[in-house]
């Protein structure tokens, strides 16, 4: 790994605006954030992953990874972000490399000729350049090919040094917020600014969820100038650095990109979220009075105040219609960080029972919310073994799992309604509109009428009664031609 | 005979080959009680497991010995082991197989002989038979992964033979089955099989581990497979029916352990192919004559024949899977007429694509496969399920064959094989020909549209 990578690793887990960072001693600080992996018990993407989530949303540009196959092959066009434009970040580019440009040292030279061939065949406004494992430990200087690429083809080429080894996930977010900082945030300039320029950081319109809550902005007037990166082009994220105010989105991990972008252009930010239907209003509320701080009219916060009445008067309504479908059932939710609380409390409201909520990767302030929420922290817990969950549902001890994908087959196999709420899902649940279809979802999966046949047991399982007594079987077997005993007839 | 083309380009564009690991790991999820094991960094397992499960829409225990930058650099014999004895806490794994990835190839890592090591100072490890393959994502793809793990199983798990002691079952046989076959596959294999009174035994079996069935609890394992028992049992049969071109090398180091002679049939799709399995079948039976189900299932194939001819002639078409696959497909429906314009695949190791039934044969992506199709004027795709962009951009039916099919459900259950299989894929691929609408239309011959003036017109409602 190169000093340079190692300096920017040690940088991005030096965060001062994370209250966990905080309060860590010197030595717990300087081993990062990120937990050392278990050989044999690890789950969860690595860095480039991170990365690669983290930006793929960005719609018009080309993604390159160079990498042997594996990294894009076995990955690519396999996440829900949604483009209301360009589909060009849903095509896998990679450079595939072989044995041979690993032997050789090929690697630099092919990834220049990828970058040459991608802009000749797409004029992308820019090409994103992944390292991955291999390149990195062979010693490619991604920052170097793209610097000459940029120069020579007069297209942006945006190095993302995030290796897989590096570590987990979140620290290829954290490090493709880096990549945006050094390389595009603030390289074009807007036509025209507003006092109503946003941005918002860490969604990234999975399903389409900011468009759940963009029709509020709208109404608002507020302007999301930079995405970062929820259905962004690749100009709005040049031209992040001119917002009035950054809302990071339920994300510890771009905090770091997010005080940057404080301190370098003196963008204030705050954390919010879009999960729940209190949580959307504080969020815009929130929006709103920062806006008004920073010279919006202020009439801004009536008029916020007007639709979030509005709003949520409506979404009470609709919700009240679904209580008798949802009422008293028994849910486990296996999310972790802010969801182990923000969804908890909507549905706590429509009479359902939460009977545990994960607190995986939640901050100390988001177990004391879930505390506060849910009376004790006896519901809550860490991580669950897929085996005791499949027990817990098995025995009916709750009525619905609400997680991600991953443990989706536990509930399934234990015959158990399952409801996605993490982002490989397929429905977005974001805003005040987004909480009624997850609800819908939650009606949909525990009232459907198959669960009943599925769990009734099967005719041999039927206490039967007397069986007939029957002449031995005689004849040909209809498959084998062979002549029938009963032995033979098992081979058939 | 078609000549193997490489594209000149560095840009790979939307891949079409799935890495040589998830290959691997494929093949030890048909193993009894199994975890495979990804030698490499987390994300290499994360990727291949979301990779599995949404073609599969199956739990998939899949495990990583999460290698770090430390840990590369100075070797990763600690982290195999660590990773084995917390496979074995936790899930009591009967099998762990393990894959190697570029990670730690481009390293170079003496795994086999790290593993010996360990094996033997870990006598606690006895009862879990722990199995390697050298699988680098820079060299094949799925096709060579499984193909060196199943070698990898035999070669650990095969007892060798003398030959002067052979005396092999024989209604016992071996069934090797390539990357391509479906868990339906594999059945439909078996039950011709069995029809014929041979017992065999499959190796590796996702037909019974991977075709999607609602077990009575909950494991950190395979829920099926080839039993480990049965795979010492393989040095006993009477003959090796080894399907698709890639299980030669695995046939024939059976053939060396244990004196077992092999056939390779390259598909088991098409008539002549069966046919030829039958008659193999028949002498391993000792029988001149075959069952009734198989007579009337060729008969049946006869007639689909017949009816799918009007639609399979003269159809181009653009393939693109991996060699064995590309091979059962492209030959069976050229073999009633269509015309492959367009194949691609992901190996060059495979000697079966200068068989295909095209000029060329380019080893690319679905990149190619667009461009190619579009050149040539295919008519229709048959490629996995990311071949749907390609759909899309040229408006043409696509028949969703090999691996990732993602976004339609029961690719297990699809069956091309056999009498039956292949019956199924003429009309499936006569269908899709039939579910493209075209009226002919007067200016498609040249003829000048009926003039307007002949056109009845309604009166406009006056109220």
């Amino acid at each position: 790994m190169g000093d340079a990578l190692k300096q920017k690793i040690q940088d991005v887990f030096d965060e001062p605006a994370c209250g966990q960072n905080v309060n860590k001693s010197e030595q717990q600080r300087k081993k990062g954030c990120a937990k050392p992996l278990t050989p044999g018990a690890a789950a969860g993407g690595c860095a480039f992953d991170g990365a690669k989530i983290a930006l793929q949303p960005i719609v018009d540009v080309a993604h390159l990874v160079h990498a042997p196959l594996a990294c894009e092959g076995n990955g690519w066009d396999n996440r829900g972000a949604s483009s209301s434009g360009s589909q060009l970040y849903r095509t896998g580019f990679t450079t595939d490399m072989t044995e041979l440009d690993i032997v050789m040292g090929h690697g630099e030279k092919k990834l220049f000729r990828a970058i040459r061939e991608v802009i000749e065949a797409h004029a992308p406004p820019a090409v994103f350049v992944y390292s991955t494992c291999v390149p990195a430990l062979i010693g490619d200087d991604i920052d170097a090919v793209c610097k000459a690429a940029a120069e020579k083809f007069g297209t942006p080429c945006i190095p993302v040094n995030a290796p897989g080894y590096v570590g987990s996930k979140n620290l290829g977010n954290k490090l493709a917020g880096e990549a945006l900082l050094d390389h595009v945030i603030g390289t074009i300039e807007p036509e025209e600014c507003t006092p109503y320029d946003v941005n918002i950081v860490g969604d990234y319109n999975l399903s389409g969820e900011l468009w759940q809550v963009k029709p509020l902005l709208d109404r608002l007037g507020i302007r999301i100038l930079g995405s970062i990166t929820g259905d962004a082009r690749y100009r709005q994220v040049a031209m992040a650095h001119r917002a009035r105010v950054t809302m990071l989105v339920c994300s510890k991990a771009l905090i770091t990109l997010a005080r940057k972008l404080e301190e370098r252009y003196g963008i204030p930010f705050f954390e919010g979220s879009f999960y729940g239907i209190s949580d959307t209003s504080d969020a815009i509320r929130t929006l709103c009075r920062m806006l008004v701080e920073r010279g919006a009219d202020p009439d801004l916060l009536e008029r916020c105040e007007a639709l979030i009445a509005e709003e949520e008067a409506k979404i009470w309504a609709e919700l009240e219609t679904l209580r008798p479908r949802v009422e008293g059932r028994r849910v486990l939710l296996y999310t972790g960080g802010h969801k182990s609380w923000s969804v908890v409390s909507a549905l706590q409201e429509l009479g359902m029972e939460v009977i545990g909520t994960s607190v995986r990767k939640a901050t100390d302030d988001d177990k004391d919310r879930v505390k506060e929420i849910m009376g004790d922290d006896k519901h809550m817990f860490e991580n669950m073994a897929p085996k005791e969950m499949y027990r817990l549902l098995k025995d009916a001890e709750a009525d619905v799992l609400m997680s991600g994908g991953r443990s989706q087959f536990v509930a399934l196999k234990a015959k158990m309604p399952w409801v996605d709420v993490n982002q490989e899902k397929h429905e977005p649940y974001a805003g005040y509109m987004g909480m009624v279809d997850m609800v819908r979802a939650i009606d949909r999966a525990v009232n459907n009428p198959m669960w009943a046949d599925l769990r009734a047991p099967a005719p041999w399982e039927e206490d039967t009664g007397p069986v007939r007594v029957m002449p031995e079987l005689r004849g040909t077997c209809p498959v084998s031609g062979v002549s029938n005993d009963a032995v033979d007839f098992e081979d058939c | 005979m078609a000549k193997l083309v490489h594209p000149r380009r560095a840009l790979s564009t939307n891949p079409l080959k799935s890495s040589a690991p998830l290959g691997a790991a494929l093949a030890y999820l048909g193993i009894e009680g199994a975890i495979p094991l990804f030698h490499g960094s987390q994300g290499c397992t994360a990727f291949a497991m979301v990779h599995l499960v949404r073609h599969f829409k199956e739990a998939v225990p899949l495990q990583t010995t999460a290698m770090n930058e430390v840990s590369t650099i100075l070797g990763g014999a600690d982290q195999i082991e660590e990773a084995i004895e917390n496979l074995r806490k936790k899930s009591a794994p009967k099998f762990i197989g393990i894959a190697s990835t570029a990670l730690t190839e481009t390293r170079g890592e003496d795994v086999p002989g790290e593993l010996r090591e360990i094996i033997a100072r870990r006598a606690d490890f006895a009862d879990t038979r722990i199995v390697y393959a050298s699988t680098p994502d820079f060299a094949g793809g799925l096709e060579d992964g499984w193909a060196r793990a199943v070698e990898a199983i035999i070669d650990a798990l095969v007892p060798e033979v003398d030959p002067v002691w052979h005396s092999p079952e024989l209604r016992q046989v071996n069934l090797l089955v390539g990357s391509h076959a479906t868990p339906a596959e594999i059945e439909e294999m078996v039950r011709m099989i069995r029809a014929f009174g041979l017992t065999p035994i499959v190796l590796p079996d996702i037909s019974t581990s991977l075709d999607g069935h609602v077990s009575e609890s909950w494991a950190g394992t395979s829920l099926g497979g080839t039993a480990l028992a049965d795979i010492e049992k393989v040095a006993h049969s009477a003959f090796t029916l080894a399907v698709g071109e890639s299980m030669r090398p695995a046939a024939r180091l059976i053939e060396e352990r244990a004196c077992v002679p092999y056939r390779v049939f390259q598909s088991l799709t098409g008539l002549k192919p069966v046919d030829a399995f039958v008659r193999t079948l028949m002498g391993l039976s000792g029988v001149d004559d075959a069952p009734p189900s198989i007579k009337r299932d060729r008969s049946r194939l006869l007639d689909a024949s017949l009816d799918a001819h009007f639609h399979i002639g003269g159809l181009k078409l653009a393939v693109g899977a991996d060699p064995d696959l590309l091979f059962a497909l492209s030959s069976t429906l050229a073999g009633l007429g269509a015309e492959v314009v367009t194949a691609v695949t992901t190996s060059n190791t495979n000697g079966i694509v200068e068989r295909v039934p095209a000029e060329t044969v380019i080893l690319g992506d679905l990149g190619d496969l667009e461009r190619a199709a579009k050149e040539a004027g295919a008519q229709m795709l048959i490629t996995n399920a990311h071949g749907r962009h390609a759909a899309h951009a040229l408006h043409l039916p696509l028949i969703r064959a090999g691996f990732p099919i993602f976004d339609r459900l029961g690719a297990q259950d699809i069956c091309r094989v056999g009498y039956r299989g292949t019956r199924a894929f003429l009309y499936e691929t006569a269908n899709a020909v039939q579910a493209q609408h075209h009226r002919a239309r007067p200016e498609d011959f040249g003829a000048a549209p009926i003039s307007e003036e002949f056109e009845h017109v309604p009166p406009t409602a006056s109220h």
